[in-house]
């Protein structure tokens, strides 16, 4: 199973503007509607497999944190709080390892 | 007009050769332009050329050092891959698949199958394939047949791939199939029983590129097979090969028309018509224009989204295809009129463009094709542009 690893590189995001970032990207991503961070995007009908690789692609260049196959679950994805959850797990198991 | 390039000095005794597109150019002239016409017409790459290949660290060489690579970014990839696409794009897409292999491998591998894999993929022991399109399905990669389902602790692989680049010559495939609602990516030896190779010949363009049918019947595999996840997320598994693929697609398509400008400007300075020579016309000089300001353009947008690969900003995906579709259909357009301008010595195996002309065909339909091209940009505008 693939491990997070960090970037170290990349200048560490207060954790109180995680969620801050991802929902200023999803919502530069789909300009026209409005995004709560509680709302289930893939519910909204906007995923396909070129929008989720570049939310992937953005957690991982933004954080500094691979995020492991095991931790590619749709529920992960589904709203700007449970992507900005993700992240702070990441952080902790770089942090622990 | 040529690309001026400087010629690579000697690297020091003991060194790897530097990988650059100086190099690949000097490699290129030395080994495949002079003979890309024979394996055309002999519709194979011959073994020789890919262990040369190898050789050069050519095959994967944006693979870490740590794994045998040379950790080369994805701007001189492209330019090498350019490169090749000028002398042959039947080299080029051979390497085109090896690099999505390769890539999907290091980005989606565990560390065991990064450690089994990877070292004999950086040197091209292990040439790599990929197998994502079918007898009923190439645009609508969603109604592939091809499946796979969990089988004495490991998969039991069933179905039929067309169309596939390297696949006569390769010894590890990238094989897209369908797990319950998702799609998932295996890699497959070879070897496996169960494993069939069907070569298809008489293709109209890249025919050298060793392309052919595989069957899987039964093919039972280890768990480790499994590249990447398995959930809804291994569709980016694809949506990331794809994206390299479409990259190396995008800068052969630029190696296509610089390959025809130099053909033209050499035949044109060359033939007289009525007294003049070709390239003192008025007609024959637009199209050279267009020739040069479009082999500019494609590579820029190349370099681009090669930029953003390197910087890892999402924003490549889009850059790619946008920079493919338009070296794609500038290489379409540009070999035509390569052939128009070569007259009946343009038909004939005299002269290259024939070759440019058949190949940059078949590169609107490949990793994406126009249309699907358009559509995506087109959905990107929509997304963009708030209503
Ligand atoms: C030389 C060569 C090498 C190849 N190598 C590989 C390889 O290594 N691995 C691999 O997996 N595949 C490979 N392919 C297959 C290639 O990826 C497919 O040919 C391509 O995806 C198009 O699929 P198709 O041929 O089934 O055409 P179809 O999907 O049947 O499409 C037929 C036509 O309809 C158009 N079309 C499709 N959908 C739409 C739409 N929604 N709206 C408008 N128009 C549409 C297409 O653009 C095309 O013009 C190769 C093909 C060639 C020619």
């Amino acid at each position: 199973m693939s491990v997070t690893t960090e970037n170290p590189a990349v200048p560490a995001v207060p954790p109180t503007e995680i969620a801050d970032r991802i929902h200023g990207f999803v919502r530069a991503r789909f300009p026209q509607v409005e995004i709560a961070p509680n709302q289930d995007i893939f519910a909204m009908g906007f995923i396909n497999s070129l929008f989720a690789m570049e939310l992937v692609m953005f957690i991982e260049k933004t954080f500094g944190r691979s995020v492991p196959n095991d931790e590619l679950r749709i529920d992960n994805f589904r709203t700007v709080e449970a992507m900005a959850g993700l992240v702070g797990r990441l952080r902790l198991a770089v942090s622990d390892s | 007009m040529t690309t001026p390039i400087a010629a690579p000095p000697a690297p020091p005794s003991g060194a790897l050769p530097t990988i650059d597109r100086a190099s690949a150019r000097a490699f290129a002239e030395e080994f495949i332009t002079p003979v890309a016409d024979v394996y055309d017409r002999a519709g194979a790459v011959p073994e020789e050329i890919q262990e040369r290949i190898g050789e050069r660290g050519l095959w994967a060489p944006f693979l870490p050092t740590r794994h045998g690579g040379r950790d080369l970014d994805m701007v001189t990839l492209g330019a090498v891959h350019e490169e090749m696409g000028r002398a042959c794009s039947s080299v080029r897409s051979l390497l085109t698949v090896h690099t999505m292999l390769a890539w999907a491998l290091m980005r989606w591998g565990s560390a065991e199958q990064i450690e089994r894999w990877a070292p004999d993929v950086a040197t091209g022991r292990v040439r790599g394939a990929f197998c994502l399109s079918e007898p009923g399905a190439g645009s609508d990669a969603a109604g592939i047949g091809t499946n796979v389902r969990p089988h004495k602790g490991g998969w039991l692989l069933n179905g039929r791939k067309k169309w596939i680049t390297g696949g006569s010559r390769a010894d590890l495939y990238l094989v897209f199939a369908r797990n319950e609602s998702s799609i998932v990516a295996l890699l497959v030896p070879r070897t496996a029983p169960g494993v069939g190779v069907t070569p298809i010949d008489d293709m109209l363009g890249t025919r050298a590129s060793l392309i052919a049918e595989i069957d899987f019947t039964d093919v039972e595999l280890g768990p480790d097979a499994l590249l990447g996840p398995s959930s809804f997320a291994s569709g980016m598994v694809l949506s990331g090969t794809l994206d390299l693929g479409r990259y190396s697609v995008a800068c052969g398509s630029v190696g296509i028309i610089q390959a025809c400008l130099e053909a033209c400007a050499h035949y044109t300075t060359h033939r007289t018509v009525g007294g003049s020579r070709l390239r003192d016309l008025a007609l024959i000089r637009a199209k050279l224009s267009d020739m040069v300001t479009d082999v500019r353009a494609a590579r820029l947008l190349c370099e681009r989204a090669g930029e953003l690969k390197d910087a890892e900003d999402p924003a490549t995906l889009m850059a790619t295809w946008v920079a493919k579709y338009f070296a794609s259909t500038a290489a379409a357009r540009h070999s035509s009129e390569a052939v128009q301008v070569h007259g009946a010595n343009g038909m004939s195996t005299d002269y290259p463009v024939a070759r440019l002309y058949r190949d940059a065909k078949v590169m609107e339909i490949i990793e994406g094709s126009n249309e699907i091209q358009r559509i995506t940009i087109a959905d990107e505008a929509f997304r963009e542009v708030a209503q």
